[in-house]
């Protein structure tokens, strides 16, 4: 057997299990693990400019890949640092292992330079963290934490290693191990037959029925299995925020996503249902509105990995925990075996009602002679990019206005901050993307506050080339702290100014990129489609738009799903 | 309504933290709380006294499933169970006081372990309400000083939780 110190054991597992990239930063509790690193050339670091974007690349990553991401840090600052990040993916379930240098095990518990208790900091965001306790353990505990990450519902594991784990000269034997023993971690493998026969006949007997998807969807792997039986039955389909591409939504049944800024039809057919089909989604307070006044006459399915997720804030009549592709394949085939069919005639009803909740809104907003519209900015880049974008987003206004007028067809390529609604994710997310997709379209819709809060990501960005397009809906305010203003505080808009923006122009070249502003609206078209023609160059599009707009519909605060604003004027 | 959750755990570092971690992260509250390595070294045997609606103690078990370490666990209170606590008192003890404990003591079926001329330390063990019946009866005036274990349980009859 070969004999490696604990540095080399570290990045001989990662080799081993297949890690291509990691993201990170250096210092003195990491110094012997980055010189193992120096020493190879399978797995490539990239060197960021703050931690907390590290963890926002493997996150991109991790999202457009379904493969977990890795972050590698040193110990006090650097760990703290990547805590936004760690509670971003956590809130979004999205697999990753970050890596933690520690002062020296004889060090802990002395307030040592650099000594955070990252296991306690750590523990609230993550789903489990390990930390090494003999170099002999590294194989094993990566092999853990690789696999805890990516199987069940996925989450961010911490693992933290104290300095005195990678001592250069001292070598154990290596072996890494092909399976991991963990009595008291069994992720469900299928879902309960009996309760999915029970659904398939509820499937059946509907009248008005309604599939509520989430991004457990995208997770587990599961879209075709959706579209499928989706299709099958003919049913209306939504799905959340984070669920974006788990169905196409260019396609006739998908009524586009619910919730707070949901569309008219789908937060009306939910409140109207008789009968909710809740894949891989947690009824969560920005989409059900007041849990109290929660579709009504609806009977509800949920099918989940976790057990925690169902019932938590809205009772389930049938709960399945499963893995949802499993779970879809089986209700797939009862579906199709089944004598009965769904209720036609009931259904044709129901379309037709939909139908007509679809012409009445119909996500319109007003153009102006003038002005940019946001909206209108994020269908041009649907139409120029023909759908196919990886579309990274920060948070606020522009995050929504993405969601809303990209149409995405596929899985994986709608990738935001949904849970913990980071701003500065979605430069570094862009980021993670480019990197393992070099030939795809990456944009990153952005606000001139969310930007400020990774800019220096551009110099990383340089470094390794990677040429995302980044279009700043710059309205010169935190537009979505102003909405909020606007409507609940009679306009009184404080600290939601962005007063001394910088030349972003100036900026983006002082990196050593490319600027480009576009302040009139007959410069909208021909400008972005020079933005997209210059394929090898990061572009930062400054696009000036509309500082008055707002986001709708937008539920009524303690209402129904129903209860929303479609303008500034109007409530249903 | 009070419930006694019964939980086997990975007996490793950390892993307690998590479990207490648990409750004050999600507002879900702690009354008793009792630990100590199992005749298998490798597990710990935890047992929570809490409260709340059938909704939140669903989620108290399932929050607690889902810690990597939590390797099996049961509401006693769901069916028929043994709840027992241990308590030490010092109690002031002197002249007439002194027969008055003892009475108490073998009515509530303690015993006194620990004896000076002004003061009896006493040991009993029951279920919570009993303990603090004990105390009611001897009065608060004369309590020293108290230490409780908190609450362990087990299930009555065949029923076993373990591997
Ligand atoms: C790190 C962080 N701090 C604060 C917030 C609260 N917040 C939500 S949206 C928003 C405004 C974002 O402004 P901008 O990036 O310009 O986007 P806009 O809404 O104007 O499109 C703020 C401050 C947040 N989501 N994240
Ligand atoms: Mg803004």
């Amino acid at each position: 057997m070969e004999l490696l110190s604990g540095a080399d054991m570290l990045i001989r597992s990662l080799q081993d299990e297949g890690i291509e990239y990691i993201y990170g930063y250096p210092g003195g509790a990491a110094l012997h693990i980055y010189d193992a690193l120096f020493r190879q050339d399978k797995v490539k670091h990239i060197l960021v400019r703050h931690e907390q974007a590290a963890v926002h690349m493997a996150d991109g990553y991790a999202r457009a890949t379904g493969k977990p991401g890795t972050v590698l840090v040193t110990s006090g600052p650097g760990a703290t640092n990547t805590i936004t990040g760690i509670a971003t993916a956590f809130m979004d379930s999205i697999p990753m292992v970050v890596l933690c240098g520690q002062v020296a095990s004889t060090l802990i518990g002395e307030d040592a330079f650099q000594e955070t208790d990252m296991i306690g900091v750590s523990r609230p965001v993550v789903k489990h963290n390990l930390s090494v306790r003999h170099p002999e353990e590294i194989p094993e505990v990566i092999r853990k934490a690789y696999y805890i990450a990516s199987t069940g519902r996925p989450g961010p594991v911490v693992v933290d290693i104290p300095k005195d784990m990678t001592t250069p000269n001292e070598r154990y034997e290596y072996a890494y191990p092909k399976k991991v023993k963990l009595r008291s971690y069994n992720p469900a493998v299928r879902g309960h037959a009996g309760q999915i026969k029970k659904a398939v006949d509820m499937l059946m007997a509907a009248k008005r029925p309604i599939i509520y998807a989430g991004g457990g969807v995208i997770l587990g792997k599961a879209s075709s299995q959706l579209t499928e039986l989706t299709q099958t039955l003919g049913f209306p389909i939504t799905n959340t925020l984070m669920g974006i591409g788990c169905y196409p939504a260019t396609d006739k049944q998908h009524l586009g996503w619910l919730g707070m800024h949901g569309t008219y039809e789908a937060n009306m057919a939910m409140h109207h249902s008789d009968l909710i089909l809740c894949v891989g989604a947690r009824f969560d307070d920005r989409v059900t509105n007041a849990t109290e006044k929660f579709c009504p006459g609806a009977r509800i399915i949920h099918i989940d990995i976790d057990p925690a997720s169902i019932s938590k804030t809205v009772d389930a009549d049938v709960p399945i925990v499963g893995p949802v592709d499993a779970v879809l394949k089986e209700m797939l085939s009862l579906v199709k075996e089944s004598k009965d069919k769904p209720d036609a005639e009931a259904l044709g009803s129901w379309w037709k009602q939909i139908e007509e909740w679809r012409a009445f809104h119909g996500m319109r907003y007003e153009t102006s002679p003038d002005v940019i519209k946001p909206q209108e900015v994020v269908e041009m880049l649907w139409k120029l990019t023909n759908g196919d974008a990886f579309v990274t987003t920060d948070v606020g206004q522009h995050q929504m206005f993405a969601a809303q007028y990209y149409k995405f067809d596929k899985p994986n390529r709608w990738i935001n901050s949904g849970g913990l609604g980071t701003m500065g994710f979605g430069l570094p997310a862009a980021m993670g993307i480019k990197l393992t997709h070099p030939e795809d379209e990456v944009l990153c819709f952005t606000g001139e506050g969310s930007i400020q809060m990774n800019i220096q990501e551009l110099s990383t960005c340089k470094q390794y080339d990677l040429p995302v397009k980044i279009i700043n809906l710059n309205n010169q305010a935190l537009g979505m702290v102003k909405q909020w203003q606007d409507m609940n505080y009679e306009s009184r808009h404080s600290q939601s100014y962005m007063e001394s923006l910088p030349d972003f122009i100036k900026l983006a070249e002082a990196y050593g990129h490319v600027g480009v502003r576009i302040d009139r609206k007959e410069d909208l078209e021909p400008k972005l489609k020079e933005v997209l023609a210059m394929k090898d160059k990061l572009v930062f599009v400054d696009i000036y738009v509309d500082r008055f707009e707002h986001v709708y519909p937008m539920q009524v605060a303690r209402g129904s799903m129903k209860d929303m604003w479609l303008s500034k004027t109007e409530r249903v | 309504m009070r419930r006694i959750i019964s939980v086997l755990l990975e007996n490793e570092p950390g892993a307690l933290s998590r479990v207490v971690g648990l409750f004050s992260q999600r507002n879900y509250n702690i009354e008793t709380l009792t630990v100590a390595p199992t005749e298998d070294e490798t597990l710990s045997r935890l047992t929570v006294t809490t409260s709340g609606s059938d909704k939140v103690i669903e989620q108290i078990t399932k929050q607690l499933n889902k810690l990597i370490e939590v390797v099996k666990l049961v509401d006693l209170t769901e069916g028929a169970h043994i709840e027992r606590e241990l308590m030490l008192v010092k109690l002031k003890a002197t002249g007439s006081q002194r027969a008055e404990i003892k009475r108490t003591v073998d009515i509530f079926r303690g015993q006194i372990v620990d004896v000076t001329s002004s003061v009896y330390t006493v040991q009993l063990a029951g279920d919570s309400s009993k303990l603090d019946g004990f105390i009611q009866a001897v009065g608060t005036s004369g309590v020293l000083e108290v230490v409780r274990t908190g609450v362990s349980g087990i299930a009555r009859g065949e029923k076993v939780l373990s591997l």
